[in-house]
């Protein structure tokens, strides 16, 4: 079955005249026998809220709407009201899947406005928590992609190792999911030392965990089926469409914000970025396959380099921003006066914009960032990589049967709570 | 490309800022499509990530940074943050939108395309450059109030299809909505 795969069809098929709409030919909707369904909101495959207004000629999809915004709350808007530490809670909580890709965004984009040097083990464990949430999104697609499917035992399996990594975050963090980890500066508190030996094992478990997950799918007859060929996006169609991540990968185009614009301490480490060229679901999932092989390679690199760094320092010292350490508190009258100016009142954030774009799990993640010089952001606006993937479901979706709708909406990855903000 | 050969090619330029390692052309809001088209296919960036809108009405004024609301809407004259170290530079018109480009090579260049406008000014549609502006000029035009002009469905995308305003605005109330059926009717 995989053999016979044509390669990507000519031609676009990005509907005119509204790209992210696939109209009714007039003439069919004369014909009668076209039927408007609504699927959603409220439907468990949806990740969320979505609703899709499809219109079916028998099975045949042969109109399709997608309507979002019913998890709209008003991050934006909330963020300009809180000072700009404060404001570092709100971002992971808009994609709560990938909740320190978000957090990190955000938090790179205040200290290139401070113009702020990062400690080197702040940059370290950075990437290494990003590159464990990366995992951890991954395998929620594939358990939820699968379960979708009627796959429920890959389920199971997915969150066994999922577990693993919200206990890893708890370990360092405090919290599992949301952890507001990164501040302004570097890390909020050291690693602790018992984090090094869980975190091996868990590096040491995983690649032999996809394995086991590729022996369930990989050559299954029915997870080929509903995958291979379907949901077609062609690499020209995927630019155009602005899509980024797993999706333009799968589509053919050789692009990854890690390696092609690299960040925190990405040029450093040795990594493979996975591309496929066929556009398809199928294609898809072995970009996240891969990508978690390769994000697991990522850390242990910096597994090893963060624990090399024992007792180095986890926070940029500028006693302007960052808080003063605990104990400073109870003998330093500067640090006391620090410590209540940062809490009550903030930082200040030199006036200028800023737009800082990162590889999260579902694509470029951008945050762009307007600072008029005071302690509270003028104006945040997140780049929403799910809001922009399902603008490619009417391309996705053209001529495709009604049962594949969940599989193909589904391989776009989108989290409701990202899309709609 | 340099900031000179650019002054000259690329229409309606205005202005170029450079400000942490980003580059910014402030172009003419007339000859947005064409500055755009021009961006695409002579620099090769074919990538829009993204569309940001802001608005800067009370820019630099007491009180408006992180201002409370109150049911009655904006109150300006309590300040919720302790002022500005000092005025930010002045804004002439209240919207900027700015267009955040990528081109997929070597480097990862990226450029910000900024137009400015004042309320009730339309800004030319780029859909039919990149087509993922669709929803980027939707949202905008749902949370902002910026018209594009020439988009083939300038609908409401977040909000309700009946909701009155623009959240984002900064003239727009926070902190109270008007409740239904409340005592006083």
């Amino acid at each position: 079955m995989l053999a016979e795969r044509k390669l990507i069809y000519p031609g676009t098929r990005v509907p005119t005249p509204i790209p992210s709409v696939l109209q009714l030919d007039p003439e069919l909707r004369e014909a009668g026998d076209i039927l408007q369904i609504n699927f959603g909101p409220n439907h468990p495959s949806t990740h969320g809220v979505l609703r899709l207004v499809v219109d079916l000629d028998g099975e045949r999809v042969v109109g399709l709407n997608a309507i979002v915004g019913y998890l709209h709350t008003g991050f934006e808007k909330t963020m300009e009201q809180k000072t700009w530490w404060k404001a570092i809670t709100y971002p992971a909580r808009i994609d709560y899947v990938s909740f320190q890709y978000n957090e990190l965004v955000f938090v790179l984009a205040i200290e290139k406005l401070l113009g702020m040097e990062i400690p080197e083990k702040a940059t370290w464990m950075r990437m290494l928590l990003c590159e464990l949430n990366r995992i951890h999104s991954h395998l929620i697609w594939l358990a939820t992609a699968a379960l979708e499917l009627g796959a429920i035992s890959m389920f199971w399996y997915c969150f066994r190792e999922r577990d693993q990594i919200l206990d890893l975050f708890e370990l360092v963090t405090g919290a599992r999911m949301h952890t507001r980890y990164f501040q302004a500066g570097g890390l909020a508190e050291d690693v602790p030392r018992g984090f090094y030996g869980e975190c091996r094992t868990f590096v040491e478990r995983m690649p032999r965990a996809v394995d086991e997950y590729e022996a369930l799918v990989d050559r299954n007859q029915i997870w080929l089926a509903r995958t291979v060929g379907m949901g077609l996006l062609s690499a020209k169609d995927a630019i155009a469409l602005g899509q980024s991540g797993p999706v333009l990968r799968g589509s053919g185009v050789d692009w990854d914000l890690r390696r092609d614009a690299p960040y925190l301490a990405y040029d450093q480490v040795d990594f493979r970025v996975p591309v496929y060229e066929h556009g398809d679901t199928y294609d898809r999932y072995r970009v996240r396959m891969e990508e978690m092989r390769e994000s697991v390679r990522i850390v242990e690199q910096a597994l090893e380099r963060v624990e090399q760094m024992e007792g180095m320092p986890w926070i940029a010292d500028d006693r302007k921003v960052v808080l003063p350490p605990r104990h400073e508190l109870h003998t330093s009258m500067e640090s006391l006066i620090h410590h209540f100016k940062i809490v009550t009142e903030g930082y200040r954030v030199p006036e200028g914009e800023i737009y800082v774009g990162v590889e999260s799990p579902r694509g470029e993640l951008g945050c762009y960032l307007v600072s008029d010089g005071g302690p509270k952001p003028w104006r945040v606006k997140f780049r929403a990589p799910s809001f922009v993937a399902l603008q490619a479901t009417a391309t996705c979706m053209s001529d495709a049967l009604i049962a594949d709708l969940i599989a193909i909406v589904g391989s776009l990855d989108t989290v409701m709570g990202e899309t709609d903000r | 490309m340099s900031s000179r050969e650019l002054r000259q090619a690329l229409p309606g330029l205005l202005e170029v800022r450079e400000a942490h390692g980003e580059t910014t052309l402030v172009v003419e809001v007339g000859s947005l499509r064409e500055a755009c088209a021009y961006l695409r296919d002579e620099e090769g960036f074919a990538f829009l990530s993204d569309i940001s809108p802001t608005d800067y009405l009370g820019w630099g004024e007491a009180g408006v940074a992180g201002y409370w609301g109150s049911s009655a809407g904006r109150d300006a004259n309590v300040p919720g943050s302790w002022g500005l170290h000092r005025r930010p530079h002045h804004k002439a018109k209240r919207f900027s939108v700015s267009y955040h480009l990528l081109a997929l090579r070597q480097g990862a260049p990226r450029i910000r395309v900024q137009v400015w406008l004042d309320d009730g000014e339309a800004v030319p549609s780029v859909v039919s450059i990149w087509p993922t502006a669709d929803w980027h000029e939707r949202e905008a035009w749902d949370m902002m109030g910026i018209r594009f002009e020439g988009h083939p469905n300038l609908a409401r995308i977040l909000m309700d299809d009946d909701w009155e305003g623009h959240p984002l605005r900064k003239d727009y109330p926070i902190g109270g909505e008007p409740v239904r059926f409340s005592g006083e009717e």
